[in-house]
């Protein structure tokens, strides 16, 4: 039960944001995101708007700040991207720091910076609150095909039992005295590769084996069948409905 | 007259690639008992076990589950008579939680809602394992990664439990405890295993399959006693293992 077996993304936590329906959860990520993303970047108040609303819904997770701004790391590589554009972009230019940069490129930074994080903070809450299964859970309620739902669970299954065979034999060629710095050297990589696709392959053969064992008969059998009530939908509406209702005000005014 | 529990009669069956696995195999299991089938690698073990609830057709004999013969429209029924324990718990485990995993049998079988709920839960009890539902299969120990196969078969309420090496890989203590869960349940049970003081602890009665043929069938003390038969089927007692002094420490 503990946390620490968990998935490294999710927080164990009992909140109201935890407790909601996974479908309801990702269909307003979805929609928040949507909102977030068609908002004009001139309009700094509306995006001040989305951070407010997202902030309340990390504290109401009771997810610690900590967490989420070490994951939100993740968007670092755009933003030093997104750092260069005014050095490099054209159009009239403003004084800043005793640099001249560009006011167009200077923009196009923040609308960069500010959706990414936006987004990046969006997923993080959802992957905080909502563990794996119900995240594919929510999926298949939400109409994703089964066949995709499926491989992605069975990816997810499968994923690190492979990286954990890849590091083994990593180790086993280590062992006996392999130390690749050179292309000419990744020839033992590509047997490897290739052996683990073999593995894997086998391993789909019993996994199926598996499951017609259990009366597996070509349908995914559905496991959870508590569906978002009434309520849960109009509570995980909140956020998306304030950044969309910020989105229409900024584009009207703009216009 | 009654049928027993499992019944196969001059099965045969050879693999797409021609290798003749099963070569006329005749096994009967009465109710209640716990068989070890004991051989060397690749005498057909496990491709006996696949054939109990129709994962594999015969080429040629029949195998019956008390009164019902495996064949294309008995299948249902068949996969819920008989629980397959796998020898790979990661091939067996292929859900991302343990609940869904254990659930998976029985929401095949139609159950859901209260019903289904209430199945995890007995199943899970059954091995120890009540509190691991919510965890992921990858994070569990060896000990407790058997012990979910097992629930997720008998999840289904099966009336023979097949286990292939259900031993391997696991430490003495995770063994200690298998026994114990496995002692447990008044079911059928077919236990493959190279294991052979497992075997003497479990099954009262025990079978080598060699070359796809049984080639010994007896009661486990007396078949473990005759080391000329088990060094044909190139099997061995562990060193200083003496059957005969180990059953009476372990009777039940």
């Amino acid at each position: 039960m503990g946390a620490g077996h968990a998935h490294p993304l999710y927080v164990h936590e009992h909140s109201a944001v935890h407790s909601l329906a996974p479908e309801a959860k990702l269909a307003a990520a979805l929609a928040f995101v949507l909102a977030v993303a068609v908002t004009p970047r001139e309009a700094v108040w509306a995006f001040a708007v989305d951070a407010a609303a997202l902030a309340a819904v990390v504290r109401l997770a009771r997810l610690p700040a900590r967490f989420v701004l070490a994951r939100l790391a993740i968007v670092a590589p755009f933003v030093v991207f997104a750092l260069l554009i005014p050095f490099v972009a054209s159009g009239d230019r403003v004084e800043v720091l005793g640099l001249g940069l560009s006011r167009a490129g200077l923009w196009a930074t923040w609308n960069i910076v500010a959706k990414a994080t936006l987004g990046a903070t969006t997923s993080i809450v959802l992957a905080g609150t909502t563990e794996v299964p119900r995240i594919l859970h929510g999926l298949t309620r939400l109409g994703v095909p089964q066949p995709l739902t499926m491989i992605a669970t069975f990816m997810i299954r499968y994923l690190e039992l492979i990286a954990d065979q890849l590091r083994r034999m990593r180790t086993a060629m280590i062992a006996r005295g392999y130390d690749p710095r050179w292309l000419w050297q990744a020839r033992p990589i590509a047997a490897g590769a290739g052996a683990l696709f073999v593995r894997s392959y086998e391993r789909g053969e019993r996994v199926h084996a598996a499951m017609l064992s259990r009366g597996y008969t070509g349908a995914m059998p559905i496991l959870d069948e508590r569906t978002a009530t009434a309520g849960q939908w109009l509570a995980a509406a909140g956020p998306p409905v304030i950044a969309a209702t910020a989105a229409v005000a900024a584009l009207v005014t703009a216009a | 007259m009654t049928h027993p529990a499992v019944e196969v009669c001059g099965l045969r069956f050879a693999y797409p690639d021609g290798h003749e696995a099963l070569r006329g195999v005749d096994l009967r299991v009465e109710h209640g008992q716990r068989v070890a089938l004991l051989g060397p690698n690749g005498a057909g073990k496990t491709t006996l076990a696949l054939h109990l609830n129709g994962v594999h057709t015969p080429d040629a004999g029949s195998v019956a589950i008390g009164a019902l013969a495996v064949d294309e429209t008995n299948l249902p029924e068949i996969r819920r008579r008989v629980g397959l324990v796998f020898q790979d718990a990661d091939d067996q485990l292929f859900m991302p939680s343990v609940r869904d995993d254990v659930a998976f049998g029985p929401a095949n079988l139609g159950l859901g809602g209260h019903e289904l709920r209430a199945r995890i839960t007995e199943a899970l009890g059954a091995v120890g394992a009540a509190d691991l539902g919510d965890r992921v299969p990858h994070h569990l120990s060896g000990g407790e990664r058997r012990r979910v196969t097992l629930a997720t078969v008998l999840a289904m309420r099966p009336e023979v439990l097949v286990c292939d090496e259900p031993t391997s890989q696991l430490d003495p203590a995770g063994r200690r405890e298998l026994v114990a869960v496995l002692r447990g349940l008044a079911i059928t049970q077919v236990v493959i295993t190279h294991d052979l003081p497992f075997a003497l602890e479990l099954c009262e009665r025990a079978v080598i399959i060699s070359d796809g043929r049984v080639v010994a069938d007896a009661a486990t003390p007396d078949l473990l006693a005759d080391e000329r038969l088990l060094g044909a089927h190139r099997l061995a007692l562990p060193y200083g293992f003496d059957p005969r002094v180990a059953r009476k420490g372990t009777a039940p």
